[in-house]
């Protein structure tokens, strides 16, 4: 086997790259190769050189970022120190992140043909191919749409079509569906997967959440400060820096090999489940998964979930084991109330409406909507919402791109739009009605892009200002920033920081101004599971010190792993709200892994497993 | 049938109408050209976001007329007999002899600027209605294949260009997140510095995916000297030729045909150059009778205002000194600007795009 054997899709041989200015590489000693048809997966913690490994296969890195590359990369045979990328273009096909940052043309016809017009296809060749990929994406109807009009997940596959119209051999995909909802994120990977098994493309893909694409994947790259290594997706998670649930159940489980799938654990957890069912009982014929969680009401749900007289018994019957009850991770949740988790047994919580409402009073809200209508112009965003949302509790905004949550936070906080209804906190003041600085005293939002609150060169810098501006002692803001986030150096430059670290500096800029109600617009997009989970912990702490705090997110994981409530939006109206369980649950599109393999024991993440049965590690 | 109209038509017809524009500042000749260039626009445009822009070129046709008119109050040289404000006039030092720092405004003054306002803002907006009709992308098709690294930067200015003021919206919204209320030089620097930044990371990320599509490809061996060199030559000899053709004294050899020689060169450059980039094109727009009919209705726009000019300069004028009379109706230029209308009525209509891909879209 030589090393300019095309059958072998890409040959690392002794790579290592240098930005300018670095005294280390980013990435070292690469020694891989992959082979063609080969589905491969890139995984490892943010900033450990995955875009950087990426970048290497179709001479992104050196040829455009600069920097040295030592050793060598070849791509079907061709080596990438002498082919640019444009060289490249016939055989690597790049998607990124932001399709819409890549888009040369304005509508989708002519962004399928845009690479054929650059290698010089004839336009016939050009018109059959493009009819084609039209057709493999499903996006036909579309062909003459302005591409700004498309949704996200629509975008995506114009944009994957895009580099297929060229017949590339490799595809290369840079976190495509990390803006996109699960439904959108299932249609892209649907559409990746039926490429490798019809047409034999070999596609490279980097992704940080591992459960959309592991179980998809032939092979693993793990990057891990640099150096990376190869293997079969169940070999490379034993030690892999980050793993899905599945594979954190089965690596707490012992399981080998570990499942990478749902299929897998489900197969793998038959004891598993035998054991809960003799620890906790076997659950009560359970209602289906599309119980009316709608009633539940995140604002009646401040705690309190009232399980009607026979579920209740049955659920907190005492047992041999010492287990009373399903645990919710009640020790997790300081504030003297029981269940505030809203981890309760799903087969039994469907049934409570029959119940009469406890003594109990529910928690005033922190925030409530009442009849809040935006409208963009001609478009109606949001459509006449009343939810309420309960001072500490974490409650999750989920939905499809487009569903209106951004708007919402937007017109909670009061600097959005809103054309009709009226916000209330927990004494009755409208935000709206507040100037701006008492705004943030009051509310705080971290918008979508984040970044957007940061201008001055340093870290410290913003930090001095945003006590300067809320009128704090100095060092209140660093002081968040030390808890939210360890190691950031005070002279850094904000842009230089990673997505994490940028989250965690505005986040504490917001919560300087010592703000009650938190909103949070998707501030999970491009965390590592490390990172997202000191962001849950973080949300969780301020929650339990009776912020409320209001996260939209298309991360069903982080919402299992942090959220109380969720309040599910479509179409600009709310179509089902409730504790976690319930709602999350219900479907098949936001239910997550371990609710899935442990169907239908109202089971959401390891945590409320090892709880269950009596774990203390 | 339903075809978009090869958008160097539309360019050239807007230009016909641009240079009409500039040759008169009558305001019923002026109402008419925008007249015109509205109708083409609202019967001719497609449902994409150039379409829709055409309203921001008018408003910014009337904000130059605004600026123009403030400008005259404030610095503009006075005159005229009827007054309107009788404002304080600073006194100027004799250099600065050519403004007029506050002062008396008159009506023939104010007027007299805002039409020349109005001259400017309508040739803006003839521009916009180029945009409207045609997006500059698809004019940048038709840009030479051999200046591709310009073509790049061209590309990437048109699509970067419009983002930035929703960038612009998108950052001021956020300083209020922070209860930043700074005004002045502060705030435009809390404003720019994420603006800039994001401008800049799009433009490379835009950059980037135009090289990895293969923008810019050429076929290995390439005859890259002698593209080099005849486009030297040739641009030594425009520049020549153009110095001779002004300077009266040279000799006659020296201009016109050193001239043509010199542009004969740079265009076999150009040419030479774009057969080492194996570019084609997908649907290449057809040049048929619509696009020659709307090529020559803003020629004849331009041509009767022109001939008009030469003949009587006056009719283009509003009539202010010796004192305000009804503007004149050059029966020619009239008839000329009218028959820029034709293209929209006669031309095909473009597709309509789908209405089904506009989707509810979240706040960025």
């Amino acid at each position: 086997m030589t090393l300019s054997n095309t059958d072998i899709a890409v040959a690392w041989r002794h790579v290592a790259v240098t930005y300018a200015d670095a005294a280390e590489p980013v990435i070292r000693d690469v020694d891989v190769t992959i082979e063609e048809g080969e589905l491969v997966l890139v995984c490892g913690r943010t900033g450990s050189g995955k875009s950087t490994l990426l970048g290497t296969l179709n001479g992104h890195v050196p040829h455009f970022t600069g920097g040295t590359l030592r050793g060598s990369v070849r791509v079907f045979g061709r080596d990438t120190a002498t082919h640019r990328p444009r060289d490249l273009a016939d055989l690597v096909g790049v998607v990124g992140q932001n399709p819409l940052a890549g888009f040369v043309t304005d509508t989708v016809e002519e962004e399928l043909a845009y690479g054929m017009e650059q290698l010089g296809l004839p336009p016939a060749t050009m018109r059959k191919r493009v009819e084609e990929t039209l057709d493999i994406l499903g996006i036909a109807e579309l062909r003459a749409a302005p591409l700004t009009d498309l949704s996200g997940g629509q975008q995506q596959r114009v944009a994957i079509g895009s580099v297929l119209t060229t017949h590339p051999r490799l595809i290369v995909l840079d976190e495509p569906t990390s803006a996109l909802d699960p439904t959108g994120a299932e249609e892209v990977l649907a559409t990746i997967t039926r490429l490798v098994h019809d047409l034999g493309v070999t596609v490279v893909i980097a992704e940080h959440r591992l459960e959309r694409v592991l179980q998809y994947a032939d092979r693993v790259l793990h990057v891990d400060a640099g150096r990376v290594t190869s293997g079969a997706p169940a070999d490379v998670m034993t030690y892999a820096a980050v793993a899905p649930p599945v594979v954190e159940l089965g690596r707490w489980a012992g399981w080998d090999p570990l499942p990478v799938s749902v299929r897998d654990a489900r197969r793998g957890a038959r004891g598993l489940r035998a054991r809960l069912d003799r620890v906790v009982g076997a659950p009560g014929a359970p209602a289906g998964p599309t119980g009316s969680a709608t009633e539940g009401g995140v604002s009646g749900g401040g705690g309190r979930i009232d399980l009607d007289g026979r579920t209740g018994r049955e659920g907190r019957t005492e047992r041999p084991g010492g287990r009373t009850e399903w645990p919710g991770g009640r020790t997790e949740w300081p504030g003297g109330r029981t269940d505030t988790r809203g981890g309760t047994p799903l087969g039994f919580a469907f049934r409570r409406h029959a119940a009469p409402p406890t003594a109990a009073t529910p928690p005033t809200p922190g925030i409530r909507a009442e009849g809040v209508r935006v409208e963009h112009g001609r478009v109606l965003a949001v459509d006449g919402v009343d939810v309420g949302f309960a001072a500490g509790r974490v409650s999750a905004l989920m939905g499809r791109n487009g569903a209106g949550k951004s708007s919402l936070l937007w017109a909670l906080q009061g600097t959005g739009t809103r054309t009709r209804g009226a916000v209330r906190l927990a004494d009755g003041t409208d935000p709206r009605s507040l100037s701006p600085g008492e705004r943030r005293r009051r509310v705080g939002l971290v918008p979508q892009s984040a970044g957007d609150l940061l201008y001055l060169d340093t870290v410290g810098a913003e930090c001095a200002q945003a006590d300067r501006e809320s009128g704090r002692p100095a060092g209140t803001c660093a002081a968040f920033l030390g808890r939210l986030a360890r190691g950031i150096p005070s002279e850094r430059h904000p842009g230089d920081l990673s997505e994490g670290g940028r989250l965690a500096l505005v986040l504490a800029v917001q919560l300087t101004a010592g703000p009650d109600v938190v909103l949070l617009d998707e501030p999970t997009r491009g965390l590592d599971y490390p990172a997202k989970a000191a962001l849950g912990a973080t949300l969780r702490d301020l929650a339990a010190e009776g912020h409320t705090i209001v996260v939209s997110t298309h991360d069903v994981e982080f919402v299992a792993e942090t959220a109380h409530d969720v309040v599910l939006m479509a179409q600009g109206e709310i179509v089902a709200a409730g504790p976690t369980g319930d709602v999350v649950a219900a479907s098949p599109a936001f239910a997550p892994q371990v609710a899935k393999v442990f169907h239908p024991r109202p089971l959401l993440t390891l945590a409320d497993l090892r709880a269950a049965l009596g774990d203390p590690s | 049938m339903t075809r978009q109209l090869h958008p160097v038509a539309w360019w050239l017809w807007a230009i016909g109408l641009a240079v009409a524009a500039a040759l008169t500042t009558n305001p019923l000749l002026l109402g008419l050209i925008l007249i015109v260039v509205t109708f083409v626009v609202l019967a001719r445009r497609d449902g994409s976001p150039w379409g829709r822009a055409f309203r921001l070129y008018a408003a910014l046709g009337a904000v130059i007329v605004l600026v123009r008119m403030l400008l005259h109050i404030a610095v503009g040289l006075k005159y005229g007999t009827i007054l309107l404000l009788p404002l304080p006039e600073a006194d100027l030092p004799a250099w600065a002899a050519g403004i007029q720092l506050g002062g008396q405004v008159y009506l023939e003054g104010l007027l007299g600027a805002a039409l020349e306002g109005a001259r400017l803002g309508t040739m803006i907006v003839a521009v916009g209605a180029a945009n409207a009709l045609a997006s500059p992308k698809r004019l940048l098709k038709v840009f030479p294949a051999a200046l591709h690294e310009i073509g790049a930067a061209l590309v990437v200015a048109v699509t970067v260009a419009p983002q930035l003021a929703a960038s612009v919206q998108r950052v001021m919204r956020a300083r209020q997140l922070r209860g930043d209320s700074a005004g002045g030089l502060r705030a435009v620097r809390r404003v720019a510095m994420p603006v800039l930044q994001d401008t800049l990371d799009r433009s490379l990320l835009l950059a980037a995916a135009m090289d990895g599509r293969g923008y810019g490809r050429r076929v290995e061996g390439g005859r890259h000297r002698v593209t080099s060199a005849l486009t030297l030559l040739g641009l030594v000899g425009a520049c020549v030729g153009s110095y001779g053709l002004l300077d009266t004294t040279s000799p006659a050899a020296l201009g016109l045909p050193m001239l043509a020689v010199g542009v004969a060169f740079c265009v076999g450059g150009l040419v030479l150059g774009g057969r080492a980039v194996p570019r084609t094109i997908y649907r290449r727009d057809p040049w048929a009778w619509p696009e020659w009919v709307t090529l020559a209705c803003g020629m004849v726009a331009a041509a009767a205002m022109l001939s008009m000019a030469r003949r009587d300069p006056a009719a283009l004028a509003m009539p202010l000194v010796p004192r305000i009379g009804i503007p004149r109706v050059p029966v020619v230029a009239v008839l000329g600007v009218l028959v820029a209308l034709l293209p929209g009525l006669v031309t095909p209509v473009p597709p309509l795009t789908s209405a089904r891909a506009r989707r509810d879209r979240e706040p960025r």
